[in-house]
């Protein structure tokens, strides 16, 4: 076998390539599809050799300042997270923007459409409009290992992050890749422009004016840019394809000998001048996006001409990602008949792991409210989001991160009582303690059920930012000592669980329950370990 | 040539060990592979699926297109019905027979089994999980299943064996003789 070559999924393609293009650091919270990027770091043997940085960070924000940090330092550093933690880490992120870099930043955003795994599917290239900042769409495997290569370059040679945005498909799907020579890591060189970093007011505008007159150039590098190509056919009807939609306009392309001429778009800003040229060569254009009909509606403009089809005019799905099957049905005047599926395949949606901490819990809660006309429980973000289905039903909402904590306090101040969260440990110290001090300065009667198992679970079991400082927290902003009550979910602990939870109800003020079990699977790998 | 096959099963039944068997046998023979996974909350015993294909040629879409499946490979009865859309007309159905239920309604174990001879398409029902614990652990499962499918794959047996090798080296000679032992036992059902 050919040494050079190597199996991966799209996300460590994305760790391999950074780790060769010589990063110092990778900052990540973690989030499908972005998680394996950063696990696979911080178990490479190479990246442990060369230093390179890579412990979870407390969320997007905190991982994507540091990156900035370290970049102001003069060395490379990658910033991943799932499209939703670029909406935590968004403050920070235009502003950078704004700031430019010193070393080499890339981040990297995975996007979910079809929502495998998330509550949204918003599309990142919005942000890197929003930000005017360059953005790689990598279409397969091999092209996001040279998409992070040429970032870094990219990067270092406008002085901007530049942003690489990949999807579920991309990322959890393994090919054969083929690596090239590495390079070494940069030296400490920090910033020496004095003022570059320094957003006030005066300074900003003169910055930002900066940004702006950049445009240009990002624009003619995609216009010259080997990741965006044509690739020649017949006839008057063209499809434009951006990131992985190129892929699916291929297979059909090609399987069916359809030889449509396709133009592939991996680089933004938008390169004119070739869609321009593009577009006036064909009566018909098809727009395929994998994500928001974004280029689309930009395309079309308000006096659409009906020469372009795509999401919005139902050619496409408008929403969810694309397929083989979608793009067939939109080119072929016929699509293949193949078998339904029998009627009696009923759904099996996930569930909560037989033996996990997170079902004794909502046991004891679902019981513990009983007695109460209103039963309501703002949930979060992870695997006791699971609580919403049955056999429990037990949660009424889950939104973004730390929203349990606020959204508990909000409707505590209306007048609902019990006014009750529940959180993870994970997702506590990513976005809850705010909110909890909030509620402790307001001094809002709400119980926070912090249900700790040590770990980040829902995404494999990574670290907790919070374990063993859960209680010292809660003390430290405020929340009385005598008002934290540690629980352990368990069978035989449901009565005493119980009357805990009612008590802590009962009081009229800021209650904490941490309630303290280790996670299943990651009890289990640590026995099969043994 | 090109190779589609649908591994189909629930959440930690380990399909993406029967993937990495077939992708290695592939890797040795430096053919193009793309594998598409389900990684996050379906994984928590909800149900799980592989796309996997295999060719000589550059391969464009992760997805198998509809009605383009050769084989759809499941370690339970009702997932394998689950992908019908995607066999193709010649596709071939390899299905272990043990229902796994974990959700409630699960449909007549008897008429999974009948919707699945309904289709027509050949055939083949694998009482893996007796296999299984003949070859000496009901986790070698998912190699009985490879075992059982191993005409379909485009390898020969003994490529395949080597893989089963290589893949369990790291856990001792006794699991390696278990995992052939599992995937011979696997081949005589055919």
């Amino acid at each position: 076998m050919n040494k050079e070559r190597e199996l991966l999924l799209g996300a460590e393609v994305i760790a391999v390539a950074a780790i060769d293009e010589g990063i110092s650091g990778v900052y990540a919270y973690p989030g499908t599809p972005s998680t394996e990027i950063t696990t696979y770091i911080q178990e490479s043997e190479i990246a442990g050799k060369k230093k390179i940085r890579s412990n979870w960070s407390a969320n997007e924000k905190t991982a994507y300042e540091a990156a900035l940090g370290m970049s102001y330092a003069g060395k490379r550093s990658l910033v991943c997270m799932k499209h939703v933690g670029l909406n935590v880490a968004a403050d920070a992120f235009i502003n950078s923007a704004v700031t430019g870099i010193n070393g080499g930043l890339v981040l990297l955003v995975a996007d979910d459409p079809s929502m495998h795994s998330s509550q949204n599917e918003q599309d990142t290239r919005f942000y890197g409009k929003y930000a005017y900042l360059p953005l790689l769409e990598p279409s397969n495997q091999q092209e996001a290992y040279h998409c992070v290569r040429y970032a870094f370059n990219l990067s270092e040679e406008v002085k901007l992050p530049v942003i690489i945005r990949i999807t579920t498909r991309l990322s959890h799907s393994r090919s054969v890749i083929e690596r090239t020579a590495p390079v070494d890591a940069n030296q400490l060189a920090p910033e020496t422009d004095r003022f570059k970093w320094i957003l006030l007011p005066a300074i900003a505008r003169k910055r930002y004016n900066g940004l702006l007159d950049m445009q240009k150039k990002l624009v003619m590098l995609s216009e010259t840019s080997a990741f965006n190509r044509e690739i020649p056919g017949k006839g008057d009807f063209g499809i434009i394809a951006f990131g992985l939609a190129f892929n699916y306009t291929m297979e059909v392309n090609s399987t069916h000998q359809l030889n449509i001429p396709v133009l592939k778009i991996s680089q933004y800003p938008l390169p004119e001048k070739t869609i321009k040229d593009f577009c006036n060569r064909y009566t018909k254009v098809l727009i395929a996006e994998e994500g928001y009909p974004i280029y689309e509606e930009l395309l079309r403009g308000f006096f659409d001409n009906n020469k372009f089809s795509g999401r919005l005019d139902g050619t496409l799905p408008r929403t969810g990602e694309l397929s083989p099957d979608v793009v067939a049905k939109a080119l072929l005047n016929e699509t293949k008949v193949s078998l339904p599926i029998p009627e009696i395949v009923t759904n099996r949606p996930p569930e909560l792991c037989q033996g996990c901490s997170h079902r004794d819990l909502y046991e004891a809660l679902n019981k513990a409210l009983e007695g109460y006309a209103n039963k309501h429980v703002f949930a979060d973000i992870g695997c006791y989001t699971l609580g919403a289905l049955p056999p429990y039903n037990a949660i009424n909402t889950c939104v973004d991160m730390g929203a349990s904590v606020t959204m508990a306090k909000g409707a505590s101040d209306a007048g609902l009582h019990p006014a009750v969260a529940v959180i993870g440990d994970s997702t506590f110290t990513h976005s809850g303690i705010t909110g909890l001090l909030d509620a402790v300065n307001d001094k809002t009667p709400m119980t926070l059920i912090i249900s700790d198992n040590y770990t980040t679970a829902m995404t494999g079991g990574q670290d907790s930012a919070g374990t063993n400082k859960l209680q010292q927290i809660c003390e430290g902003i405020g929340v009385k000592r005598e008002h934290i009550h540690t629980i352990v979910p368990l069978k035989k602990n449901l009565e005493e669980n119980i009357a805990t939870l009612k008590s802590a109800f009962d009081y009229e003020g800021v209650s904490v329950i941490l309630a303290c079990r280790e996670c299943i699977q990651t009890l289990r790998r640590k026995n099969l370990k043994k | 040539m090109i190779n589609n096959i649908i591994l189909a099963g629930v959440g930690g039944q380990g399909i993406l060990t029967i993937a990495a068997i077939i992708d290695y046998t592939a890797m040795q023979k430096d053919l193009f592979i793309k594998q598409a996974e389900v990684h996050g909350m379906s994984q928590r015993g909800g149900a799980v699926e592989s796309h996997l294909r295999i060719s000589d040629q550059e391969i464009f879409s992760d997805l198998i297109p509809k009605g383009e499946a050769n084989i759809i490979l499941s370690l339970e009865p009702m997932e394998a019905l689950r992908y019908l859309p995607f066999l193709a007309e010649d596709g071939v159905i390899i299905t272990a027979t043990k229902p796994f239920v974990n959700i409630t309604g699960y449909p007549d174990e008897k008429e999974v089994i009948e919707n699945i001879q309904k289709t027509g398409k050949e055939i083949l029902l694998v009482d893996a999980e007796t296999i299984a614990k003949q070859a000496g652990s009901i986790k070698t499962e998912n190699v009985v299943i490879i075992g059982a499918a191993a005409n379909y794959l485009g390898f020969t047996k003994e490529e395949l064996r080597e893989s089963i090798r290589a893949m369990f080296s790291s856990k001792g000679d006794a699991i390696v003789e278990m995992n052939l032992k599992a995937f011979d036992l696997g081949t005589q059902t055919l």
